[in-house]
This record gives C-alpha cells, sequence and structure tokens, in this order.
C-alpha cells in the first residue's frame, strides 16, 4: 500500500528544547495510524507542523506524493490535508450550519464573489448539511456554535474538516474533554470514516485509540520509541514502561 | 425588538430625504448643509465599518482616505484655476478618481500593515495616515498648511451643480443609499463570509484553505475606495480643501462614529455619524443653556467644555449598550464581553 503521508527525519527546537527530534514516520493510505505519548511528547507540535502552523528545522513533509514542508498552511488544506483543533477553534458567532457552508466555500474555488448571498446558496448550504448529518448534527444547524454543547462543538469541529474534501486528517485529540457517552459517539462516527480516509489520529483516549487505530506510534520527547499494531504496541515491554503502564492497568 | 430598530433606522433614512424640503420650508438653509457633512461622514464611517466592525481590523489612519478623495478635488480645482486645464473640474473624473486613488493607496496601506496584528496594525495605519498628513502639509504648490479653497467645485456639467446645496445634499445621500445597499450585498456574499470568518477566527480559516490575507486586504482597498467617495463629497460640501481633515483626531473621530453607531451593523455607522454630529453641534447649546437655568456664571465659556459631557457618554454607550445605538434599538442592553 501506498504512503500517504511520510515524514522523515523531522526537527523542531523550541530554544533548548527538542520537540521533534529526528522523527521519522510514515501513514499508509487508507490507515487510522494513532500517535499516542504523555504529555510533552511532542504530539501537538507535530500535528502543527504537519499544517503548516509550525516551521520545522529540518526534516521532510511528504504527503500525496509532493513534498509539503514549505507550504503555507491553506495551500496544505488545498491538496487534500484537513484538521480538528485539540482546544475546539470553530467560528462562535456563526451557526453550525454557517461554519460548514463556510468550509464547503473554501473548496470551490476563490471567494472573490461579492454579490450573491452566500447563506442561501444551494452550493454551499447542501453539502454543509450533508456533512452535519454524517456527525449527527444535522438537527442542530441552525444553532450559534457558541451555544453547541462541549461534544457538539467536537463533532462541528469534524464536520468542518470534512467539508474540505480532505484525504486525510489530521485529529488533535478529537476526545479532548468529553464524557464516555460523546466519545463513544465520536468512536462511531470515526469508525465510519474508517477506510474512506487516511487518519492520523493524536489522543490520550486508550479505549478509543486501541478501538480505532491500525498502527500505533508511541512518542517520548519527540522521538518515536515505537510503531506497530495495537497488539504489538500493548505488549511491547518499552512503551509500558515509558508509558501504557498505568494507562492500561485499569484498562 | 426588531420593529422598533428598523421602524427607527427607516425613520432615520427618511427624514434625511426631506432634510431639503424642510429646510427651505423653514427658511434655515444652513441645516442643508449641516446635513449634508452628516451624510459625508456616514459613508466615510460605513467605509470604516467594513473594516473594523464587519472585518475587525482596527484602522486608525481612514482620515487618509478621506483627505485623498478630497484633495482630488482640490487638485483638479488648481490646475483648472492656475493652468486653464478646463477638462481638471469635471466631476465624473474627480469621482472616478476619488475612489481609484484612494482605493489603490487602501491597497498599499492594507498590503504592509495586514502582516501585523493587534496594536501594531493599528499603528501602522496611524503611521500610514500621518504620513500622508505631513507630505500634504509638505506640498506648498497645493497650499500646503493653508489648504485650498475651491472658488469653483466639481463640474457635472448640466445634471447637476454642486454650488446648488440641494444637488449636492441628494447626490451625498444617493451614495450613501448606493453604498449601502453594495455593502449589503458585499456582506452577505462569499466574500463577505470569508472576511466575517476571519475575524471572528483567522486560524480556522486558514486551516479550511483560505489564503485569508488577500481577502482581507481586497476588504480594505474597498474600504479606502468608499471612503474617497465620502472625501470628494467633503470637499465640495465645505468648498475648502486642507491638511487638517487628514489628521490622526478624525481617524479616530470616525472610529467612535461606527462604535457609537454599533459595528458590524449596516446602518449603525449611519446612525452614529448622525449621533456624533448632532451631539458635536447641540451639546454646547444645551451645556450653556443649562447653565443658565441654574444661574451659573460664565455659560458662554461652559458651553465650551461640551467634550467633558461628550467623552462620559461616549464611554457609558461602549461599556452598557453593547452594540452601540444600534444595540440600544435591539433592546440588547448589558455589559460589553
Amino acid at each position: 500500500m501506498a504512503d500517504a503521508l511520510t515524514i522523515t527525519d523531522l526537527v523542531k527546537q523550541f530554544g533548548g528544547l527538542t520537540a521533534t527530534d529526528h522523527l521519522s514516520l510514515s501513514v499508509d493510505e487508507g490507515e487510522v495510524h494513532a500517535v499516542i505519548g504523555p504529555n510533552g511528547a511532542g504530539k501537538t507540535t507535530l500535528i502543527g507542523q504537519l499544517t503548516g502552523e509550525i516551521t520545522p528545522n529540518s526534516g521532510s513533509i511528504r504527503f500525496a506524493g509532493r513534498e509539503i514542508t514549505g507550504l503555507p498552511v491553506h495551500r496544505r488544506s488545498m491538496l487534500g490535508l484537513a484538521r480538528s483543533f485539540q482546544i475546539t477553534n470553530v467560528l462562535a458567532d456563526f451557526s453550525a450550519k454557517a461554519n460548514v457552508a463556510l468550509a464547503v466555500q473554501a473548496h470551490q474555488g476563490h471567494s472573490f464573489r461579492f454579490l450573491r448571498k452566500a447563506a442561501n446558496d444551494p452550493r454551499l448550504v447542501d453539502p454543509a448539511l450533508e456533512y452535519l448529518a454524517i456527525v449527527g448534527l444535522d438537527n442542530r444547524a441552525e444553532v450559534a456554535a457558541a451555544n453547541l454543547s462541549h461534544g457538539e462543538q467536537r463533532q462541528l469541529e469534524l464536520a468542518m474538516a470534512l467539508a474540505t474534501q480532505p484525504s486525510m486528517l489530521l485529529l488533535d485529540e478529537p476526545m479532548a474533554g468529553m464524557g464516555p457517552e460523546d466519545s463513544a459517539r465520536m468512536v462511531d462516527i470515526l469508525k465510519r470514516l474508517k477506510g474512506d480516509l487516511t487518519i492520523l489520529l493524536v489522543e490520550h483516549d486508550m479505549d478509543a485509540v486501541f478501538a480505532l487505530a491500525d498502527r500505533i506510534t508511541v512518542l517520548v520527547y519527540g522521538r518515536a520509541i515505537a510503531t506497530g499494531t495495537p497488539d504489538a504496541i500493548r505488549s511491547d515491554p518499552e512503551v509500558r514502561a515509558a508509558y501504557l503502564g498505568e494507562e492500561t492497568a485499569d484498562a | 425588538m426588531i420593529s422598533i430598530r428598523y421602524g427607527f433606522i427607516a425613520f432615520v433614512m427618511i427624514a434625511l430625504a426631506a432634510v431639503p424640503t424642510v429646510a427651505v420650508a423653514i427658511d434655515e438653509p444652513f441645516y442643508v448643509s449641516m446635513f449634508t457633512r452628516m451624510l459625508v461622514m456616514a459613508i466615510a464611517a460605513c467605509s470604516l465599518n467594513l473594516v473594523l466592525g464587519y472585518g475587525g481590523m482596527v484602522s486608525f489612519g481612514h482620515a487618509a482616505y478621506l483627505g485623498l478623495g478630497a484633495y482630488v478635488v482640490g487638485i483638479g480645482f488648481y490646475h483648472a484655476s492656475n493652468d486653464g486645464m478646463e477638462w481638471a473640474l469635471n466631476g465624473w473624473m474627480h469621482l472616478a478618481l476619488a475612489i481609484i486613488i484612494p482605493g489603490l493607496v487602501a491597497l498599499l496601506v492594507g498590503a504592509i500593515s495586514l502582516r501585523t496584528r493587534g496594536v501594531y496594525f493599528i499603528m501602522i495605519t496611524l503611521a500610514f495616515s500621518q504620513m500622508l498628513y505631513y507630505f500634504f502639509i509638505g506640498l506648498e504648490r497645493y497650499g500646503g498648511d493653508d489648504g485650498l479653497s475651491l472658488w469653483f467645485l466639481s463640474d457635472f456639467g448640466g445634471v447637476m451643480d454642486m454650488n446648488d446645496d440641494v444637488h449636492l445634499y441628494y447626490l451625498s445621500y444617493g451614495l450613501l443609499l448606493l453604498i449601502l445597499f453594495m455593502l449589503y450585498r458585499l456582506v452577505n456574499s462569499r466574500f463577505g463570509m470569508v472576511i466575517k470568518g476571519a475575524k471572528s477566527n483567522e486560524r480556522r480559516l486558514m486551516a479550511v484553505g483560505f489564503p485569508t490575507y488577500r481577502y482581507r486586504l481586497v476588504a480594505f482597498g474597498i474600504s479606502g475606495a468608499i471612503c474617497g467617495v465620502a472625501g470628494f463629497l467633503m470637499a465640495n460640501q465645505s468648498e475648502f480643501v486642507s491638511t487638517a481633515e487628514m489628521h490622526w483626531v478624525h481617524s479616530g473621530d470616525l472610529i467612535v462614529m461606527v462604535v457609537l453607531g454599533g459595528m458590524g451593523t449596516l446602518f449603525g455607522p449611519v446612525l452614529g455619524a448622525v449621533g456624533f454630529l448632532m451631539l458635536e453641534q447641540y451639546l454646547p447649546e444645551m451645556i450653556r443653556g443649562g447653565c443658565e437655568v441654574i444661574g451659573g456664571n460664565d455659560c458662554g465659556v461652559a458651553g465650551e467644555y461640551w467634550k467633558i459631557v461628550f467623552g462620559p457618554l461616549l464611554i457609558m454607550i461602549v461599556l452598557f449598550a453593547r452594540g452601540g445605538i444600534d444595540g440600544l434599538l435591539q433592546g440588547k442592553v448589558g455589559r460589553n464581553g
């Protein structure tokens, strides 16, 4: 199977701190690849470098057979790389529908269109409602994002990422701050997306990771200490020592 | 509450339409030029509102575009009267250049300042407008510090006569309506969604694939162009062009008008401009009157200190009426936040 994303020898330093330490990682097409690691392992820094918000010191990132290391954020989105944010990052004063419609709009050519009302343009609204339906928010379409529950905002976050018609999703802790019920719903939604999309999943919720991931990479101090199937990772002694020990004790 | 809001806005717009008729009827032609000035500042405030209210870009230099629009008329007049270049008074050309030149300058200023955020953005727009201010002070040929008195105004042939206050008034009113209509279409279009979205959460917009910089830049250019139209009208109204109108204090006045009326609403800046200039006009008289009622000394002097009342009044509105006058009309009373 072809690689969707290939990270080679990536380094990112903040002053004396090495957040990403000669990291190499590849994600197969159609795979759900989870990245786990303790706090401060450099997971969010990694996502930032993949989306283009953070510039690495050295190394390369290839996506869909193309070098994207120097590309700006919006160009990567155009190539089919979409992200969800760790901290909910939606347009608070826009309705759920308008949030998704804007993401749809971003991928329908330029937006130097000054006259036609966007709010009732079916080319924006119809797909927006479809994406809301995929994440189960279709009955909340008109609600301002600020008035959605935390779990719903996370679902909206995902709908916006999907609306950019990506080939790959970068999910930065999609279950962050969710109760067990919301988490389970999110796992269901992601399971349905699995196979159609390549997913890089950064997540602390181990139940979710083991339910979804085809492969897992364990990150400690910016380095990948192990990559393998969930079973292999579960039984890896180094991983247990570094990270999983206390997490799996009660699982 | 919506009906009160739109009822009031409709009342203001219809009342403005009736100003020349009423002024002639009560034989107070002075009102025509006073209200022309309100319409002109309303247009300027609307232009600022596009970037400030809808786009979240706090431009502290919009007086520069107002001044540039005015100088198009002034410089045209100068060459017509000194070099015999009759064509330089052509009103259509004035109007076109008062859109194009401030628009292009705004694009240039925006191209640099939009790379910064927050206080830096405010300071850079301020710096550029002060640069233009001193540039025109240095232009001795066009009056420098003293400005230019316009013996001839923009010439629209037989279509309208800028020397006729009523013609100028209705030209201003018509342009305000046209600009409001254009802005209404603009802020609800795809372009408008990007501008409003970038105000709300620019990082998210980039993440879904918008190169937000160029959209914000175009909005800034459009805003400068509209402000230039106001400058064109201002020159014809005051029959005088000077650097004073480009001074940064007037950029501040424009911000106050937008905030007072209601940021990010279509008619807010119109209400703000009318309210601001009404207060400026009548507050001194009201203070003088109030002073005389309570039997104070030196009431004439007391009236000169009207800003002591004006300032706190603005602060009260900003603090307690979320969304300015337009917010009050919607019943949005309460703390900002």
